[in-house]
């Protein structure tokens, strides 16, 4: 397994734990856990805390026959899960689940500047696409109402603040104006959940952006 | 807090045991019972857990009905307050714990008590039904790592992970009680992300260091 650099953050962990993120995050968080031993053992953990919060609650009374109804349902029988098993390709299994295949399975969409990207459908605020960055080149600079999360699939970015590469995850805020170039060599795919538009700082960008929709 | 402190007792647990998968000789007695001699204080409470997970195993090995309704007399009270407090309705916090119960029964196979408290993994359970019956959201999952083929897990990874996560019980109980309604709050809901502390008061790390430790066992083996 590749060295993951740039994880998620305490409060995403336990957002993803507590099960109270927007889906879109879920997915970005779903799909960055597929390739991150550290952030899975730490949401681990941070679903331990949410199983002692659910323990330490004042035990409410139930109905006197909810065993007995709950036997019930277990005798009309179920489909037996089984683990879900690592997929084959580029895309972990839960971001295959949204694309219905993997990365050969995408429809891309031009955006202008040679981006291309697929909106996935989600429910809730937050949105979530894959992008296709052309190696070389920059995404305008922007900088971001809310919480933007960034998961490199294949090739690699970099801006102001570091490099990343597939894997890592860049969690941007109000705080971050960036310009992300796609490394020379390959293109990079990301996928980018936002739960507030994206604001650029051009004038041509923000016309472009009624266009192109990121 | 209702959490009683333990009392200093020697008790026998048995655990049964051998979980792995890699057996499925339903003929093997289900019975080879490993003693375990647990003291002290600290694994008093841990007991609990112990005993949990034997009653997991017989709901999984013997589809032991007994087994299950000492399970379902301890979660389905804490499941449904655990529910309202989130904001359900008693009728669908009701019908949201039951609904979970049948999915612990369902997937009793999948537990694995080197990654998880019974606790633990039933709370992942209500948290799933939870976005899927009531805020009608998909939950999209980590793919689940090849953990086979199995040994039966060692016995001191279980215990270990057991009362590690029984001292973060211990330690969410003693916070002042601000701290402790904030990180209730953060699983209720009633939190955004952007809300929720990066500094929780809690001593994270122990869990986190112990499963780390077994994924890069996993890798390792895998290679």
């Amino acid at each position: 397994m590749k060295q993951i650099k740039h994880h998620l953050t305490e409060s995403l962990l336990m957002g993803y734990a507590a099960g109270t993120l927007p889906e879109a995050f879920d997915l970005v968080v779903a799909t960055h856990v597929s390739m991150c031993d550290d952030c899975r053992a730490a949401v681990a953990e941070y679903d331990a805390v949410g199983g002692e919060v659910m323990l330490d609650m004042p035990p409410m009374d139930i109905d006197v026959d909810a065993l007995a109804a709950t036997l019930a349902m277990i005798d009309k029988g179920a489909p037996v899960p089984k683990p879900r098993q690592k997929a084959r390709g580029v895309f972990p299994a839960p971001l295959q689940d949204y694309v219905a295949g993997d990365l050969s399975a995408v429809k891309w969409r031009k955006v202008g500047g040679g981006v291309s990207q697929m909106v996935l459908k989600t429910s809730g605020d937050a949105t979530v696409r894959l992008l296709k960055i052309p190696a070389g080149t920059a995404i305008p600079d922007h900088g971001h109402h809310g919480t933007e999360l960034t998961l490199v699939l294949q090739g690699a970015f970099f801006d102001d603040t570091d490099r990343f590469a597939a894997g890592d995850i860049e969690v941007a805020n109000e705080d971050l104006n960036h310009t992300p170039i796609a490394e020379a060599g390959a293109d990079c795919i990301c996928l980018a959940a936002s739960d507030a538009p994206l604001r650029f700082n051009g004038i041509m960008p923000r016309i472009a952006q009624r266009f192109i929709g990121i | 807090m209702r959490r009683t402190k333990g009392m200093l007792t020697e008790n026998t647990i048995s655990l049964a045991a051998p979980r792995g998968r890699a057996s499925p000789n339903a003929d093997a007695p289900a019975n080879m019972a490993v003693k375990l001699k647990v003291r002290g204080v600290k694994e008093t409470q841990s007991d609990k857990r112990l005993a949990w997970i034997a009653q997991l195993d017989a709901v999984r090995d013997q589809k032991d009905r007994t087994a299950f309704a000492e399970l379902f007399a301890y979660f389905a009270p804490r499941l449904k307050s655990f529910l309202m407090k989130s904001g359900t309705s008693p009728d669908m916090a009701e019908e949201c714990a039951q609904e979970v119960m049948v999915t612990v029964w369902n997937k009793a196979h999948l537990f694995d008590p080197t990654k998880a408290s019974v606790s633990t993994w039933i709370f992942t359970i209500a948290r799933n039904k939870r976005i899927d019956m009531i805020r009608k959201q998909r939950r999209p999952e980590p793919e689940d790592l090849p953990w086979g083929p199995e040994e039966a897990p060692s016995q001191t990874d279980v215990i270990g992970l057991q009362q590690e996560t029984e001292l973060l019980g211990r330690a969410l109980a003693d916070l002042p009680a601000k701290q402790r309604e904030l990180i209730e709050r953060a699983y209720f809901g009633d939190l955004t992300h952007s809300e929720i502390a990066s500094e929780t008061g809690l001593p994270l790390g122990t869990i986190k260091s112990r499963i780390r430790l077994a994924l890069d066992r996993l890798r390792h083996a895998m290679n």
